[in-house]
């Protein structure tokens, strides 16, 4: 079966202006060549740090900004080449909420509006659009009778952002980018409007990437995790696999610093110190080598290929990869 | 696009009808500025003014342009001219009130213009960004780089006293001031993520601007826009005073100032009445602007 999306080194460096006549200066390496596929019907979480490019990747995904190189197939189309999908087309089928449930309304219009600008935008009649609105609050949980006149400030975050999942439904999207949409909530009212996504997704047959930085609530949602540092995946792989036995240094040490409900388990000490490199000038080959406790001289030299196992999982770390010159391997 | 949606229709006919009667955000905004009794008030010493200025021969008993060497200077409640009369005799009061017309027009009408003017460059410059902005705003700043009443003053000075190159100066002059407004207020809301949404639901940059650009974009533009007014107002009266707006016979309020600045010491309570109108006229106009600014602000 053909994957839903298809992403192929997708690469964006975001140039760095200043000193006289305003030259590149510098490159900061957001996202660089980075590869991944979504299976309809399945939610792809994306974790890692701030900085991390985790939100850049989902903007690449919208063609928000332009990308470098790489391609994005949707449903088999390329976006972005000729007898391709055309990017009105791409807005139908792919949709985002955003973190920022108060900025991403529009204060001047009654949330039905705003909901219903979408459809709008693609032709439909005003009284038709409004009543796909209607239809939307019904289905994120909230009354049309109460609500669909009310502001944005006249809500609640929980609300508000009900409010933008219903306006990404809108179009009928088949894939919609949840970009840290309910890191900003309350935990209550997280697990409710998480609650409403996993409904949402089996009743309207929808795809998810889940961008979080809430390891918890990606391991709740997500069937496949990948886990970016410094613009690369670093690991990737089914969600069950991945949490319960993590191979990437990174992401052992990122799930090791995962606060746990067992008072046993607590954790002594951070498992990782620092912050991550600036991504203007990353280290040499392996991102993540002046982090890790087990860098040896390879590390430095070669950067480590993403290389897949039988059971769906990826690793990009020299110690997994038999040859490659590091005494653990 | 639509065939049937996934999701259950409530009840279309009955949730459609409620949707529809909601309160739109001017209704908001009218409904608190019904509160305000200052802003009520400017506003009705403006429309009185305004009815005065338009039908002003049912108002007064006198030509505004008929003087006598009889009557000159009479003081302030003269029997038949309960005004009294300026330096050639002519009833003061009527005119007060046909130059109202003139101060009016020329204090309003520039502002009007560059509201039209200024408000396209800058939502324009704002909204694209990058070059035209620049190109646009430079432009701009050459403008802007001379205060306007000289702006206005070197204008008229050119083309000639006039009423209709007082206006053309004070457009001019108030061009520059809106652009920056509407430039600033539009790249705001461009930045905003509801903008990106919107432009991430694939809308024409069209509607884009009619649904969610405009409307948070006009209410600050034409809250300054009424400010400017007032100044609108003092600068024609004072290009006037000067001698570069219009011309005298004219009856034109900061003429008139100029005019009877000669009688001061016969007669000072006279020479001060056409600076009252003026006073008035823009002190409405200022704490309009105020009450508008603050009926705008729904956000509490």
């Amino acid at each position: 079966m053909r994957p839903l999306l298809a992403v192929d080194g997708l690469t964006k460096h975001f140039p760095v202006r200043g000193g006289l006549l305003n030259r590149t200066q510098a490159m900061v390496q957001a996202v660089d060549d980075v590869s991944f596929t979504v299976e309809a019907g399945e939610t792809l979480g994306i974790v890692g740090e701030s900085g991390c490019g985790k939100s850049t990747t989902a903007r690449l995904l919208m063609h928000q900004v332009p990308l470098d190189r790489g391609t994005i197939a949707f449903d088999g189309k390329a976006i972005g080449s000729r007898e391709a999908l055309s990017r009105r087309d791409l807005h139908r089928q792919m949709q985002m909420v955003f973190q920022d449930s108060y900025a991403s309304l529009n204060p001047r219009l009654p949330v039905s509006m705003s909901i219903a600008f979408g459809p709008l935008a693609h032709g439909l009649a005003k009284p038709a659009a409004l009543a796909r609105a209607m239809d939307l609050l019904e289905a994120v949980g909230l009354d049309p009778l109460l609500f669909a006149n009310r502001y944005p400030h006249e809500l609640s975050g929980g609300q508000r952002q009900r409010i933008n999942v219903a306006r990404a439904l809108a179009l009928e999207p088949r894939l919609v980018i949840l970009d840290e949409a309910v890191s900003a909530l309350d935990k209550s009212i997280e697990a409710q409007v998480l609650n409403l996504l996993v409904d949402l997704k089996q009743r309207l047959d929808l795809t998810y990437i889940f961008i979080s930085h809430d390891l918890n609530v990606v391991r709740f949602i997500s069937d496949r995790v990948m886990v970016m540092y410094l613009g690369k995946i670093v690991e990737y792989g089914p969600v069950d696999r991945i949490y319960r036995a993590p191979r990437h240094p990174y992401t052992k040490a990122l799930l090791l610093a995962m606060p746990s409900m067992d008072p046993r388990r607590r954790t002594q000490e951070a498992p990782l110190s620092g912050d991550p490199p600036n991504p203007i000038n990353p280290p040499s080959g392996c991102r993540f080598r002046t982090r890790c406790p087990f860098a040896e001289a390879v590390c430095a030299d070669v950067p480590p290929a993403l290389t897949a196992d039988d059971g769906g999982r990826a690793v990009a770390c020299h110690m997994l990869s038999p040859g490659s010159g590091h005494s653990r391997a | 696009m639509v065939d049937t949606p996934a999701i259950a229709i409530a009840d279309p006919v009955e949730t459609l009808r409620r949707a529809q009667q909601g309160k739109s955000y001017w209704k908001r905004v009218w409904e608190r500025l019904r509160q305000d009794k200052v802003t009520l008030a400017m506003a009705a010493v403006l429309t009185a003014l305004l009815i005065m200025v338009i039908f002003a021969p049912w108002f007064t008993a006198h030509d505004p342009y008929q003087g006598s060497v009889l009557r000159r200077l009479k003081p302030v409640g003269f029997p038949g001219h309960w005004l009294g009369t300026d330096e050639v005799g002519r009833d003061l009061w009527s005119r007060m009130v046909f130059g109202g017309r003139l101060s009016l027009l020329a204090g309003v009408m520039p502002v009007f213009l560059a509201l039209l003017v200024g408000g396209f460059l800058g939502i324009l410059a704002g909204y694209a960004g990058g070059l035209v902005n620049s190109a646009i705003m430079r432009l701009v700043d050459v403008l802007y780089a001379f205060p306007s009443i000289l702006l206005a003053i070197a204008i008229t000075g050119i083309l000639g006293a006039g009423l209709e190159n007082t206006i053309l100066a004070l457009t001019i002059a108030f061009v520059p001031p809106l652009v920056r407004i509407s430039e600033a207020v539009t790249t705001q809301a461009r930045h905003l993520d509801f903008v990106e949404a919107a432009r991430a639901s694939g809308a024409s940059t069209l509607q884009i601007l009619r649904y969610h650009i405009l409307n948070n974009v006009l209410g600050p533009i034409l809250v300054y826009a009424t400010s400017l007014i007032s100044i609108g107002i003092i600068l024609a009266a004072g290009l006037s005073f000067l001698g570069l707006g219009v011309t005298p016979p004219s009856a034109e309020w900061g003429l008139m100032l100029n005019n009877l600045r000669q009688a001061l010491w016969v007669d000072p309570v006279i020479c001060a009445l056409p600076g009252v109108m003026i006073f008035i006229t823009s002190m409405c106009f200022n704490l309009l602007s105020d009450g508008l600014r603050q009926a705008m602000d729904v956000r509490l």
